[in-house]
């Protein structure tokens, strides 16, 4: 049955009506008289009917649905510019609600459009932010700021250490200081180009805008950027643009803009608008008649478990990169708060993209814990080469040969080669991939075989010693505490490592997932990069969602959910999944088997390295997943955890995490199984071009692939958001 | 692959705060020079959860030298004693074979342990919270550039913000003094034009603070400097005695 229903900031009326596949859809009559807009309905109606019994195709439905429009609509209506219209197979759960207009005009109209809670009421509201990265740290002192009530959540023994702390090489800014050409549009076009035509424009655009203000934020507190002898902030170029744009502080850029962050919410500690809860694990996020309204927290010292109720709950828990083991996230890094909203119904978007790092320290051993990541901004100035030929490969391997002894004519500098106008500049995806089609070659240079070399030599000659130390001092010295060699002697040996991870939640432009209430921000959501992020981009996006995104679009969900009492923590959705989480842990603690938690973690990355790293296939991805299957199953039976739950227990906490990356990877492996294309972190064997380079297919995949839980044991539904190109022209991208 | 190392470790034990505690003896044999001294660490704890022990429990996460997490005393000297290294970094092939390796955690009366090698260095989080920030809002700034800070100014600043807070300076100094911590955040902070219109205030306020958390006097032993992974100078607290010296004089007593 048909009904009309109005929307607050439309003057029309709005059809509701059955669909030809029997999902409830909502759609605009453009008329604003309610009879007229009935007539209108009905036709909806009648023709969507008609499609179902199949006396017409849909196709021929939607025709005829827009043949009614034309004939009841005035002309000039029909063709308002730039209507958001969403293709036929975007999923109703993910309405992404970009706003209408034109891109550059977008986010200044939805922040005048958005709700507003009026500042003597936001202390009336209460909101959890879990994670105090870049993300969480700005967004808790920014609402805290703005007068809501904070709670703010971290693993760490301190705020100050979330992991954006080690992001080296700087952040990008639309400042275009340098005056060289660099504009707000240019910065969103490099983005959108580089993340491989998979993002959305307008949250890019958006992000671009912002980016100048997050600079101004960050200077004003202090955050000592590398200036110029005039006194004005110096910049430097970095992969995937040609313009100079990305501003940093020696190569401990994370660190200062996070160490900013920290003091902003540090002052709002102090003043007792965030309450600060470290060392505390969220284990489940607790939703109430559909939205998302508390979590339960495990307090890492005293074991003690808790629950916490508020009108919101914002997830900034980073990325999955761990489910690797070996990345080059922190050791703590974990998926469990994404993972627990998605099976509480949060749509969890293009798991399988995930970024190699080019320029990490190869592995060493077995023992390896975590891999170390040497920043991007070296690509500036040194060369990737290995030799032309494997059998000096091998001599270096053996140690006969020393790399400085290979002629000039032997090396083989293939990104310069291959990529001549962006060099060794080109973006992390194709450097990464360049480094293990060369090794697979043989022409690796260290004793795995698995390694190229980054070498300083033509930079030293050129600017001297000292230039190259006062650029990248810090970063010689750790590849030399590491490796035990002098990277101004003989040339660094780098191969790439997992490092970011491009999915994350579905959210839509408000940052809001599919399940109201819950927000997710920084690298846990999907939102801004793609398939693949530019270099300098996290720290970006990261500081925008939390200092001038969040603040805006969470006033919207709040000031219509209202203010009243938080949910008792003591209703049964809360005790439910207090329950849960115990029965969790008493479960892992009484297995008592063989195995600890490590050998799991360890055997888990090694089957997503190989199945699903830097390249994938399909009968790979199908073997992972079965692989998964059988190694959950022991883990369940097999799992080796000592010690008690009420104490500070961190085999228990290794456990929980590796729980859910168990879970976790088998969604990766379906993702990158459905998406039958390659595009940028996601290279299928299956689709390359003659010459290996990574071949999309935007007539089937330009979407967001976003999966459901459907409870334990069944297989999770992919819906799809489809992406629209208004501004930038999809093309292949080139950087020959 | 490295050469292999056979080693004892006297190791700290104590289940949780109240306990007393001990030092018990573990082999740690075919250590690769290769390892870093946690990796090493990790090796030891998975022979122990083999045996059915409970593992070492020690702080680390990003085993990069920069989150400040790590925090282990190593025959004696926070870190283990390669300067401008944090236990993270620290590499086998700094031991020789055969050593006795005595690890121990931070000793600070301001930072409780909380197990084994783990301990509570929420005191540090306080004394910024106390006044270590420039009070500025979101959005309310003026453009970065408009306000000009000398290259030489903005570099010291840098050399001070370093600091990652592990917080080695406390449990090498003999007093367990925090000055080399709060020494570069106050410096930080005034050395760019920024923060000039709270100096005084967070001088006091910091000073103040770390003196309620319980941390000993400055006696400058230069021991904080020794061992510090950031080789943050003892200049700074020198700097740091100055700000405070001329907050007084123009805000009067504490």
């Amino acid at each position: 049955m048909a009904s009309l229903t109005k929307k607050e900031n439309s003057p029309y009326w709005f059809c509701c009506f059955t669909a030809p596949d029997g999902t409830r859809t909502k759609r605009s009559t453009k008329q604003t008289d309610k009879d007229k807009a009935l007539l209108v309905c009905r036709e909806y109606e009648k023709a969507a009917s008609d499609a179902k019994k199949l006396v017409l195709t849909e196709n021929q439905a939607k025709k005829v649905i827009s043949d009614i429009k034309e004939k009841v609509l005035p002309r000039v209506e029909v063709v308002q510019k730039n209507i958001v219209e969403r293709p036929p197979y975007t999923s109703p759960l993910l309405n992404s609600k970009i706003p209408t207009g034109p891109i550059e005009e977008k986010w200044n109209k939805h922040k005048f459009d958005l709700k507003l809670v009026n500042p003597a009421n936001k202390r009336k509201y209460e909101v959890i932010v879990v994670g105090s990265g870049l993300a969480g740290a700005s967004a808790a002192a920014s609402l805290a700021e703005l007068g809501y009530n904070v709670n703010c959540f971290c693993y760490q023994d301190s705020p100050r250490r979330a992991h954006s702390i080690a992001a080296q090489g700087g952040i990008n800014a639309a400042k275009n200081y340098q005056n060289d050409g660099d504009s707000v549009y240019r910065l969103f076009y490099d983005t959108v180009k580089g993340g491989d035509y998979r993002s959305r424009e307008a949250n890019v655009y958006r992000l671009a805008q912002v980016s100048v203000n997050i600079i101004d934020q960050c200077a004003a507190q202090g955050v000592p950027f590398a200036r110029e002898y005039g006194g004005l902030l110096a910049n430097r170029s970095f992969g995937g643009a040609q313009v100079s744009r990305t501003f940093y502080a020696r190569g401990q850029t994370g660190q200062q803009l996070l160490l900013g962050a920290y003091s902003a919410l540090s002052r709002q500690i102090g003043l007792g608008k965030v309450k600060m809860h470290t060392r505390t694990e969220l284990l489940d996020v607790v939703l109430v008649d559909g939205q998302a309204k508390g979590i339960v927290v495990r307090n890492m010292v005293t074991g003690e478990i808790s629950r916490h109720s508020a009108h919101a709950v914002v997830l900034a828990t980073g990325g999955y990169g761990n489910v690797f083991y070996l990345s080059t996230n922190a050791m703590g890094c974990n998926v469990t708060a994404t993972h627990r909203a998605y099976k509480r119904g949060a749509a969890f978007a293009n798991p399988c993209y995930t970024q190699i790092h080019p320029t990490c320290i190869p592995v060493s051993g077995d023992h390896q814990s975590k891999l170390t990541l040497m920043s991007e901004s070296l690509r500036n100035d040194g060369r990737v080469w290995v030799p032309k030929s494997p059998s000096i490969s091998e001599k270096i391997r053996n140690g006969e040969l020393q790399p400085s002894n290979v002629p000039e004519a032997e090396r083989d500098y293939y990104l310069e080669r291959k990529y001549p106008s962006f060099g060794n500049l080109v973006p992390r995806d194709v450097a990464s991939r360049n480094s293990k089609e060369v090794c697979d070659e043989g022409r690796g240079v260290v004793s795995s075989g698995l390694g190229v070399y980054l070498d300083f030599s033509d930079s030293i000659n050129r600017m001297g010693e000292a230039a190259v130390r006062e650029r990248y001092g810090n970063l010689f010295d750790m590849y030399e505490k590491i490796t035990g060699s002098n990277a101004y002697q003989n040339p660094m040996t780098i191969y790439p490592a997992v490092h970011y991870t491009m999915g994350g939640l579905w959210v839509d432009y408000n940052l809001m997932s599919n399940v109201p209430g819950l927000f997710a921000i920084g690298e846990a959501n999907f939102s801004d990069h793609g398939a693949n992020r530019l270099g300098a981009s996290a720290l970006m996006q990261g500081l925008a969602d939390g200092y001038f995104v969040l603040p805006y679009t969470i006033g919207e969900y709040l000031a219509e959910s209202g203010w009243g009492d938080c949910p008792d923590i003591e209703s049964s959705e809360f005790l439910d999944a207090e329950k849960a989480v115990r029965n969790r842990i008493n479960k892992l603690l009484s297995i008592k088997g063989k195995r600890t938690p490590t050998s799991f973690h360890r055997e888990l990355g090694k089957i997503m390295w190989e199945n699903c790293g830097m390249s994938r296939n399909e009968s790979g991805l199908k073997s992972a997943i079965s692989k998964l299957s059988e190694l959950r199953e022991e883990f369940w039976g097999n799992l080796n955890v000592p010690g008690e739950k009420e104490s500070l227990n961190q085999s228990l906490e290794l456990a929980g995490r590796v729980s859910d990356f168990l879970e976790f990877g088998q969604l990766m492996c379906r993702d990158a199984l459905q998406r039958e294309e390659s595009c940028g972190g996601h290279f299928r064997e299956e689709h390359s071009t003659p010459e290996g380079e990574a071949k999309r297919d935007d007539e089937n995949f330009a979407f967001v692939g976003a999966w459901e839980h459907k409870g334990d044991g069944n297989e999770p539904v992919l819906h799809k958001e489809a992406l629209e190109y208004e501004e930038v022209k999809m093309t292949q991208r080139s950087y020959k | 692959m490295g050469k292999l190392l056979n080693l004892k470790l006297r190791v700290w034990r104590q289940d949780n705060a109240e306990d007393s505690g001990r030092f018990e003896e573990y082999d740690a044999k075919g250590v690769d020079t290769d390892m870093s001294f946690l990796e090493m660490l990790d090796v030891v704890n998975e022979d122990l959860l083999e045996d059915g022990k409970e593992p070492i429990a020690f702080d680390s996460d990003c085993r990069e030298g920069i989150c400040g997490t790590c925090s282990m005393v190593i025959n004696g000297t926070p870190h283990g004693g390669q300067k401008g290294t944090t236990a993270c970094q620290l590499h086998m092939r700094q031991f020789s074979d055969g050593m006795t390796i005595t690890i121990e955690p931070w000793r600070a009366s301001a930072f409780p342990v909380q197990r084994d090698l783990v301990v509570n260095r929420s005191a540090f989080d306080r004394i910024q919270q106390s006044g270590g920030f420039i009070s500025v809002r979101s959005g309310s700034v003026p453009d970065a550039n408009a306000t000009p800070v000398a290259k030489e100014d903005a570099d010291l600043a840098m050399d001070a913000a370093q600091c990652i807070g592990c917080g080695a300076c406390v449990a090498a100094c003999k007093n367990a003094s925090a000055m080399l911590f709060v020494a570069a955040k106050l410096s930080h902070l005034s050395l760019v034009p920024q923060g000039q219109p709270e100096r005084e205030r967070r001088a006091l306020a910091m000073v103040q603070k770390m003196d309620e958390e319980g941390f000993g006097s400055c006696t400058v032993t230069g021991s904080c400097e020794a061992v510090c992974p950031k080789e943050i100078s003892l200049d700074f607290i020198a700097r740091m005695n100055r700000e405070y010296g001329m907050a007084l004089i123009r805000k009067g007593t504490v």
